[in-house]
């Protein structure tokens, strides 16, 4: 089916999303040059802040270079054009944290929880409405239930005064038919003037496939990365995405050349190492598992000597849910002493086998 | 001695969990639950054990509070009911013990500053949050051997035990527990995470406390601490448990618990809810040993400056 002439609106996160392979320390003069850069190249919605979100300070997610009010102070009052977003995930950040990136002049709030807890985003959903922000629901996780799980927990988020709902596919796990499912689903029960979005990871490399999938079943919103800088193997790329859509003639308003450069010329530059897709970020999308672990799990694996991929796969297996970093180097000390236990099994193996060849 | 009676406000996961454990107590006998759900199980539970019951809230309770003597209630619905429900109770002469995160009245946790509430006449009490109870006695257990300049805890919980009265009050939950870790744990700065995790079968409720410290880690001092208080908070909860740690690393010590329950009225996995209730039933013992005693008259509490001046 021709998407041709539809508008879709366009959300840049390598200033939220993008602070995760950053860990966190992107400097206000970064960040205020790529925000105006992703401004003038007309992209409509930019994200900032810690990658966890308001409030995501902490020994758990790591300390920023800048608190969420100085990156905010830094970065709204340079925008001609673009709506400033912020990220809350309640049971990290609170209404207080709402009320300071009101003041700072946010223009979008995103109310993030996991996909199927949509009831603890109510508080903050209502204030976000009280305050007439754009208001979000951020369904995290989404892999994690069934589309018609994932479209009642939407209709929670409607209920409390979201505007628009994003299916998230944090893990990058997600496949087109996956996508089509879960924003059909809720597409079906929403109100006809409430959004829907969806927030790609490209673990799998199917960032700017699921983006085109949420799109043919409804979705209006689509979040990327410039360079796709965000956490795993990055988010959908954004300037990709955008030219994929110029080709197709769906209309973001945003222009495909400024959107390649900022990204070759801005974002590139300030990474740590390249956003690629490697073994440990193609294990995330695999075995769905929340992509900010990525960098945890590399650390816990340089520490205790067991591999990144078997404390990632442990992750899923645990069910660990976003917002869960504490329990990687626990999962890491698990592994090094079911290593040592295995060992003395199989030291103990060897012994009475090598008794055995005598006999 | 005879055992005070003692109502229970709000029949969901907590207050119900809560029951049987006051069922067992030597101290309390309860007498009351009322809720706002007709058909809620913990209702139909109280009912089963004798309690009479109400589902008109506070409102069906109080005109029995003086007949049925009770001196004593627990409050485990909301923070925002609660507000209403304190000054409701103090005025009937009640003394209640809150288990919402609506920290109207001073924190307890029973093994750091249960012994400082003896023979103030509180008629509030505050218990934090569960994993307020969970992880401030180890904060407090490292801030009496050093300073603490910043201690951080992430508490996860099994979705099915965390019932709607928290999921509507999440901030308070992150609020108050952070106050909590600073006025009881000790820690100049004090910071709450929760996670609600709905994988099946429902996970034990972890707790991971972080501390920053002022200079080098005393680790054998910090060892030996964490170690006694484990067995204090083990003395009421059991399956109260160091799973891994503690860690160093430079000035951070790291401590990761897993809090099974007993069982009462969720499975195990909710230690959350255990590690809550049985906290408040035993400050709910202090006071009623206090009221039995008469040393302490909920229907003329008297200000504890007061009373030294007498």
């Amino acid at each position: 089916m021709s998407q041709r002439d539809r508008e879709i609106i366009l959300h840049d996160v390598c200033l939220r999303d993008g602070m995760h392979p950053k860990r966190h320390q992107i400097s206000l003069e970064q960040m205020v040059r790529i925000a105006a850069g992703l401004d003038a190249a007309g992209v409509p919605f930019i994200e900032v802040t810690h990658g966890d979100g308001l409030g995501g300070a902490s020994v758990n997610y790591g300390f920023p270079a800048h608190s969420d009010e100085d990156y905010l102070k830094a970065v709204v009052p340079q925008m001609k054009r673009a709506c400033i977003s912020a990220l809350l995930l309640p049971g990290i950040g609170t209404v207080d944290h709402l009320r300071m990136a009101h003041a700072c002049g946010v223009g979008s709030i995103r109310v993030a929880t996991h996909c199927t807890e949509a009831d603890v985003s109510e508080q903050h959903i209502a204030l976000s409405r009280k305050l007439e922000l754009d208001t979000v629901g951020f369904l995290m996780m989404a892999h994690m239930t069934s589309p018609e799980a994932f479209a009642r927990q939407a209709k929670l988020m409607e209920s409390y005064g979201a505007n628009c709902v994003y299916c998230t596919d944090s893990a990058g796990y997600m496949l087109p038919e996956d996508v089509s499912a879960r924003i059909g689903a809720a597409r079906a029960i929403l109100e006809p003037s409430t959004e829907i979005g969806f927030h790609g990871h490209h673990n799998m490399a199917m960032g700017v496939a699921n983006s085109l999938a949420a799109i043919e079943a409804g979705a209006t919103r689509i979040d990327g990365s410039a360079a796709g800088l965000g956490a795993g193997a990055g988010n959908t790329p954004l300037e990709v995405f955008n030219a994929v859509c110029m080709r197709m003639g769906i209309h973001t308003g945003v222009d495909v050349f400024k959107l390649m450069d900022v990204a070759e010329d801005l974002v590139v530059p300030i990474m740590d190492r390249p956003i690629s897709l490697n073994r440990d970020s193609l294990i995330l999308g695999y075995a769905g598992v929340y992509s900010s672990f990525l960098l945890f799990a590399q650390r816990a694996s340089a520490k205790y000597g067991v591999p990144t991929a078997d404390i990632l796969v442990e992750m899923g297996n645990r069910k660990a849910v976003g917002g869960q970093e504490d329990l990687i180097e626990e999962v890491a000390i698990g592994l090094v002493s079911a290593r040592e236990e295995s060992n003395r099994h199989t030291g103990r193996r060897h012994h009475s086998t090598a008794g055995q060849d005598v006999a | 001695m005879e055992r005070v009676p003692c109502a229970l406000i709000g029949s969901g996961n907590i207050g119900t969990d809560l029951l049987y454990k006051a069922l067992r107590s030597r101290w309390l006998q309860p007498v009351w639950m009322v809720g706002i759900d007709l058909a809620s199980e913990g209702l139909a539970r109280a009912r089963g054990a004798g309690l009479k019951t109400s589902a008109n809230g506070l409102d069906g309770l109080l005109p029995y509070l003086a007949q049925d003597g009770v001196r004593l209630a627990f409050d485990a619905t909301s923070a925002y009911v609660h507000a209403r429900h304190a000054a409701a109770l103090r005025q009937h002469g009640v003394a209640v013990v809150d288990l919402t995160p609506a920290a109207i009245g001073p924190y307890c946790v029973p093994p750091v500053n249960l012994a400082e509430h003896v023979g103030r006449g509180e008629m509030n009490v505050n218990m934090v949050s569960c994993g307020g109870q969970a992880t401030i006695p180890i904060v407090a257990a490292i801030s009496r051997v050093q300073p603490v300049e910043y201690a951080e805890i992430i508490a996860t919980v099994a979705s099915k035990s965390a019932g709607p009265g928290t999921r509507k009050n999440i901030d308070e939950f992150t609020r108050t527990t952070a106050s909590g870790i600073e006025r009881v744990g000790g820690a100049k700065r004090g910071k709450a995470i929760i996670i609600l995790n709905p994988a099946e079968p429902p996970l034990m409720m972890r707790d991971t406390v972080h501390c920053l410290l002022e200079g080098d880690p005393k680790q054998k001092e910090i060892v030996a601490s964490i170690r006694a208080m484990i067995t204090e908070v083990q003395k009421y909860v059991p399956g109260y448990a160091l799973k891994n740690g503690p860690l160093f690393d430079g000035q951070r010590v790291s401590v990761f618990l897993e809090v099974a329950g007993l069982g009462d009225f969720l499975p195990k996995y909710a230690g959350n809810l255990d590690i809550m209730t049985a906290a408040a039933l035993r400050t709910g013992e202090m006071l009623a040993e206090e009221i039995a005693s008469g040393r302490f008259d909920p229907k003329s509490p008297v200000a504890p400056a007061a009373e030294s001046q007498s």
